[in-house]
């Protein structure tokens, strides 16, 4: 990646900031109205469903917490492997990375658990308006998950082959960032979808 | 000031029908001529609106065009004074739009909840089902299901309840009823009052599919014995065909063939996809209001009716001429 | 420093003003399409139980006409401007991310011609015609758009190409953003910001927070359609309104991103054309963010018909005539630029005014079907037909008609011909007049939108038929440009730096700019540089080479990937999807591990 020709870039922009950096929050904050599209329509559908299952019948809280805790986890360590490229220190970093794809992978494992799990039991996509609205909406958030594990995973890859380093420090923050807003972005659903019933 | 604007008030629709008249007309969907409480209110809104639409559109497109010809380069003229605004210029033209748009907002707000009302007690129930592509009605009241063409009695106020049967669809009478979406799922209302006797034209106004075009629909406003003369007949059952006449044996080919499948006539049949034909020969239109109902429109529908009303659910039934002309012998006699 | 030729040149080309041309005549040509398709519509409706296109294609014309016109011309045409014009106001080398730019072209381009197969593909599916192009309206209404009652691939093509149009749309938003808040040159704040590019400011962030809301909704009709969910659907207890209101939470904010550029257009051509600076800059640009800001909270007024109780409708109404006040306080401003200037009529200026006068009969229809009553006769008829093309094509069309005449010259050093410009706008202004004006009446006289076909007893053939020749006098005026356009190639006068003597930093380069647009970025200290203190920008020999960025093909290949995943839906090939996805991710990781300077 062009890290270096931008992190010098960065510091003649007109807002000191770097523009990877700026263009990635300007991509959150899209990304948020996104989210709310999906999580208003899963609120305007709520207990419109003509048949079961309900949620109340099949949604496995403290499974789901464990599978939260996890994702919460990973994002301590992000910010692990964020310091940890910061201060140049390529060991730990890859041990951290690595450490976050797996929390993420952990997660998407139990995403897939609790899928088949819930098709088992007769709720599919197509059963009833909570099916409708609740794959979609957490299917969302789960490819959000893969594709920052397949970057964690491509970091980690580069810093396997001593190709990151501290001036790639950027790249990893960038990285940190969207991980933890698909965190926080789970933690609203979990909410919204598993503890208001 | 006030009398000024009744004047404009007066003067503008006229204006505007001079100018139309220039044109042809009659325009018997028109939304200038209402004949309903519901219509003259928006049309009174819709008049003032226009009024002080035509005056900004004067002032704003006047100031233009003067600025375009006073201010035209000169050879030789001074540079221009380099201007970069003026607060109490902008205070000045922040405020009269403001102004202009409570005058506006007042009077919108005062109407929308006038004519959103629901209907008084003792007011004519009419439910309106949309289907792809006719419209049907039912008098939950008077036992009455019909299509198409919707009688009222003159002054007497109207509930319709509105609802669709497929896709979304708009019920749009301009002179007495306005418009008002027919979604699935959903139950609209249009109340309104009918002050003049006449026939008033109408259509679908929400796409539908491929003939939304082909979504009309007569209103019949008739005085009460009118009225009431037609709800007797929609009530009695159909006409029975005299033994071994044309319309007899047109009966029959009705009775085994295709047609029950789809609709009923009271007694004959009992489908329920199609319009009910109990009386069809008492409406004036087929098809959505789309053709004249005569035999040879009748009978060019029973044989070619997706040529004649694209994507219509109605097959081309290509009877031979015998049976044909005999189908069409019963329907026209079901009046 | 020379610059690169040849074909492979273009298909790689990251240079900003490359790509500017590039979406300048591929939107072009997209907006000819649209052109065609809008005669046919006439040439149907010239007289009444017309029979020059069947019901079906009928269907599909007006459903692609607006489908190109806003996504495809429009949008394109107004970010062709962002492209070219935008680094060179702001004083920078290029966009932030000049391959993420490349990459939002080729996505553009592939979506846009994705779309537009569905003219010729329908013998592949079976469809007994040519064509299986959209036919549910730009608007798309579930549930008419559901499978139940769109069997064939048309709804698939229209909402999958929108899906796509929409990752070009927001890359370019993330880049001016930007571009516009990082790249300006020195002393460049942003209250010295030509209007144009304030004006691009807030079309990408409209951009990037209105996408999203549609990309959701699409999402939803696609899984509805192909994989049996329900969302819009009252059978399993889903709401087609939910469509509506999803549609148009997007849909009001894509019209200010259509408005928008124009209305910067002319805060740029205006002022040079009466040699006065903008009147009341602060307000013009505090007022575009405004409405920007407002267009958020209107969209119900969409839906007046709907049924959605007098509460709402009252509530959207007051919000609706509210966004009038910035957008009639913008025409205030406008006029006033003009006021005590000394005005050349050359044909940019021309169009400007064109912009004013028409937009002000577009802006006052629209207050009145503000007024929810008098909604109810005027929503889905030819009035609002009226009206918005009163917008869009007097507003939008005329302002962009602006841009091109205005920057013609900087971007291919020669001015189009005055004649013929001024041949070109007035034969526009009368067509646009007699074709658009006469639905007003058309309109409230009973006939509604979408119809491809109407009674003789309504009345209103002559007003139609008066209606047609006017669509095709402004197609008479298009061939006078594109005749213009052709004869400047050769015949055109050359036009050196700054021919209409503007104020703003692209005026301060040669025409057409060198490749790495300043030999050094120059240092701003006012709002019109060239006007205020020409010496400090004024554009020297470069002093040493100048690094520009070599071309790149991964972001066009990365861009293949997305029709291709689309196509696969449409295919049901599981496989396809698969190598789509995996040119995406190779384009990408390709594109990311490149060496690349900026």
């Amino acid at each position: 990646m062009s890290h270096a020709a931008h992190a010098e870039a960065g510091h003649q922009t007109s807002m000191g900031l770097d523009s990877r950096k700026m263009a990635f929050w300007a991509f959150i904050g899209s990304e948020c109205l996104l989210f709310a599209t999906l999580i208003s329509t899963y609120l305007i559908y709520k207990g419109k469903s003509l048949e079961g299952p309900f949620p109340h019948e099949i949604l496995n809280i403290p499974f789901t917490s464990f599978s939260t805790f996890d994702l919460l986890m990973s994002s301590l360590w992000m910010v692990l492997a964020l310091a940890a490229v910061q201060r140049n220190d390529m060991k730990w970093a890859k041990v951290w990375l690595m450490g976050t794809a797996i929390g993420g992978l952990i997660f998407l494992g139990g995403q897939v658990w609790e899928f088949s799990h819930f098709v088992e039991h007769g709720l599919t996509l197509q059963k009833n308006m909570f099916g409708t609205t609740f794959f979609v909406l957490t299917g969302t958030h789960g490819a959000h998950v893969a594709v920052g594990v397949l970057w964690l995973l491509t970091l980690w890859v580069r810093a396997m082959q001593g190709k990151l380093t501290s001036k790639n420090a950027m790249t990893v923050e960038i990285t940190g960032l969207y991980w933890h807003f698909v965190d926080v972005i789970w933690i609203i659903i979990f909410t919204v979808v598993y503890l208001i019933q | 000031m006030h009398k000024h604007r009744r004047l404009i008030q007066r003067l503008l629709p006229g204006l505007l029908l001079v100018a139309l008249a220039a044109c042809a007309g009659p325009f018997p969907q028109t939304t200038l001529q209402p004949k309903s409480d519901l219509g003259f209110a928006i049309d009174h809104l819709f008049t003032g609106i226009f009024g002080w639409a035509v005056g900004v559109f004067v002032v704003v497109e006047g100031l233009l065009l003067y600025a375009l010809i006073r201010f035209r380069a000169r050879p030789g003229a001074p540079a221009p004074k380099p201007t970069h605004g003026h607060t109490a210029l902008e205070i000045t033209w922040t405020l009269a739009p403001v102004l202009i748009l409570v005058m506006v907002a007042v009077p919108t707000i005062r109407t929308i909840f006038q004519t959103q009302a629901p209907a008084p007690a003792g007011a004519l129930k009419v439910q309106v089902i949309g289907h792809q592509w006719w419209w049907e009605y039912r008098y939950p009241d008077l036992g009455v299901v019909t299509a198409n063409e919707l009688h009222l009695p003159v002054g007497k106020t109207v509930g319709l309840d509105l609802t669709s049967n497929d896709v979304i669809h708009s019920f749009w009478v301009p002179a007495i009823a306005a418009k008002r979406d027919v979604v699935p799922g959903h139950v609209n209302h249009i109340v309104f009052r009918p002050d003049t006797i006449g026939m008033y034209l109408g259509q679908c106004a929400e796409f539908c599919g491929d003939s939304h075009a082909n979504m009309r629909l007569r209103v019949f406003v008739e005085s009460d014995s009118a009225f009431n003369a037609w709800v007797a007949n929609q009530k009695a059952g159909p006409v029975e065909p005299a033994p071994n006449s044309l319309a007899a044996t047109g009966k029959a080919d009705f009775q085994h063939g295709a047609c029950i499948a789809c609709h009923t006539i009271q007694g004959v049949s009992a489908g329920v996809i199609g319009p009910n034909l109990t009386h069809l020969a008492s409406r004036t239109t087929i098809a959505g209001a789309t053709f004249p109902e005569d035999s040879l429109d009748l009978a060019l529908w029973v044989n070619h009716a997706p040529q004649r009303k694209p994507g219509a659910v109605m097959m081309d039934m290509n009877l031979k001429p015998v049976d044909l002309q005999a189908i069409v012998a019963y329907l026209m006699s079901l009046k | 420093m020379t610059e690169p030729t040849g074909l492979k040149s273009w298909l790689t080309t990251v240079d900003h003003k490359r790509i500017g041309k590039l979406y300048f005549w591929t939107a072009f040509c997209f907006f000819l399409v649209g052109g065609i398709e809008a005669l046919l519509i006439r040439s149907q409706l010239a007289q009444p139980d017309g029979h020059v296109v069947t019901a079906q294609t009928y269907n599909e014309l007006f459903t692609m006409h607006g489908t190109t016109m806003i996504f495809l011309a429009l949008m394109p045409l107004s970010v062709a401007f962002f492209n070219f014009i935008v680094p060179l106001q702001i004083g920078a080398r290029d966009v932030a991310f000049p391959r993420l730019n490349a990459f939002s072209y080729w996505v553009f381009l592939l979506g846009g011609i994705f779309m537009n197969l569905s003219w010729f593909v329908g013998p592949l599916f079976h469809a007994g015609r040519l064509s299986v192009a959209p036919n549910g309206g730009w608007f798309g209404y579930a549930n008419l758009t559901e499978r139940q009652y769109s069997i064939g691939p048309n709804i698939d093509f229209w909402l999958l190409g929108l899906q796509i149009l929409g990752v070009s749309s927001l890359a370019g938003g993330f880049n001016f953003i930007i571009t516009i808040l990082n790249l300006r040159a020195p002393g460049m704040k942003m209250m010295r910001l030509p209007v144009f590019s304030w004006m691009t400011l807030v079309t990408s962030f409209l951009l990037i927070t209105a996408f999203p809301v549609i990309t959701v909704a699409l999402v939803f009709l696609m899984f509805d359609r192909n994989f049996g969910t329900h969302f819009y659907q009252v059978s399993a207890g889903g709401d087609p309104v939910l469509w509506q209101h999803l549609f148009w939470l997007f849909g009001h904010p894509e019209v200010y991103i259509l408005i928008l550029p124009a209305m910067g257009v002319i805060s740029e051509v205006l002022p040079t054309f009466s040699g006065k600076p903008l009147f009341g800059y602060t307000v013009v640009v505090y007022s575009g963010i405004l409405i920007a800001f407002m267009g958020w909270g209107v969209w119900s007024h969409h839906m007046f018909s709907v049924g959605l109780g007098p509460i709402a409708d009252a509530v959207f109404s007051s919000t609706t005539m509210l966004i009038a006040i910035p957008t009639g306080v913008k025409i205030f401003n406008w006029i006033a630029t003009l006021w005590g200037g000394q005005i050349r009529f050359d044909t940019p200026l021309l169009f400007a005014v064109g912009f004013i006068a028409m937009f002000i009969i577009g802006g006052l229809s629209g207050v009145s079907h503000a007024s929810p009553p008098a909604d109810l006769q005027q929503t889905d008829t030819y009035y609002v037909v009226a009206h918005i093309h009163y917008v869009l094509f007097g507003g939008t069309v005329l302002g962009l008609f602006a841009g091109m005449y205005y920057w013609w010259p900087k971007m291919t050093g020669r001015l189009l011909n005055e004649t013929l410009g001024k041949i070109h706008f007035w034969l526009m202004l009368i067509g646009m007049n007699v074709a658009f004006f006469p639905m007003h009446f058309i309109g409230l006289l009973g006939m509604p939108r979408r119809v491809y076909t109407y009674s003789p007893d309504l009345g209103v053939s002559t007003m139609n038929l008066v209606s047609t020749v006017g669509a095709f006098l402004i197609a008479v005026a298009m061939l006078v440009f594109i005749w213009n356009v052709i004869r400047t190639r050769t015949a055109g006068k050359v036009a050196g730096d700054n021919p209409w003597h503007g104020a703003t930093l692209e005026w301060a380069m040669s025409s057409p700019p060198p490749v790495y647009n300043f030999a050094q970025i120059p240092t701003v200290h006012s709002r019109l540089p060239l006007w205020n203190e020409p010496e400090s920008v004024v554009q020297k020999a470069p002093t040493g080479p100048i690094h520009v960025p070599d071309g790149s093909w991964w972001p066009m290949l990365a861009a293949v990937g997305l029709p291709l995943m689309a196509g696969a839906l449409i295919a049901h090939a599981l496989w396809l999807a698969f190598v789509g996805a995996a040119i995406l991710i190779f384009g990408i990781f390709k594109w990311g591990f490149e060496p690349f300077e900026v």
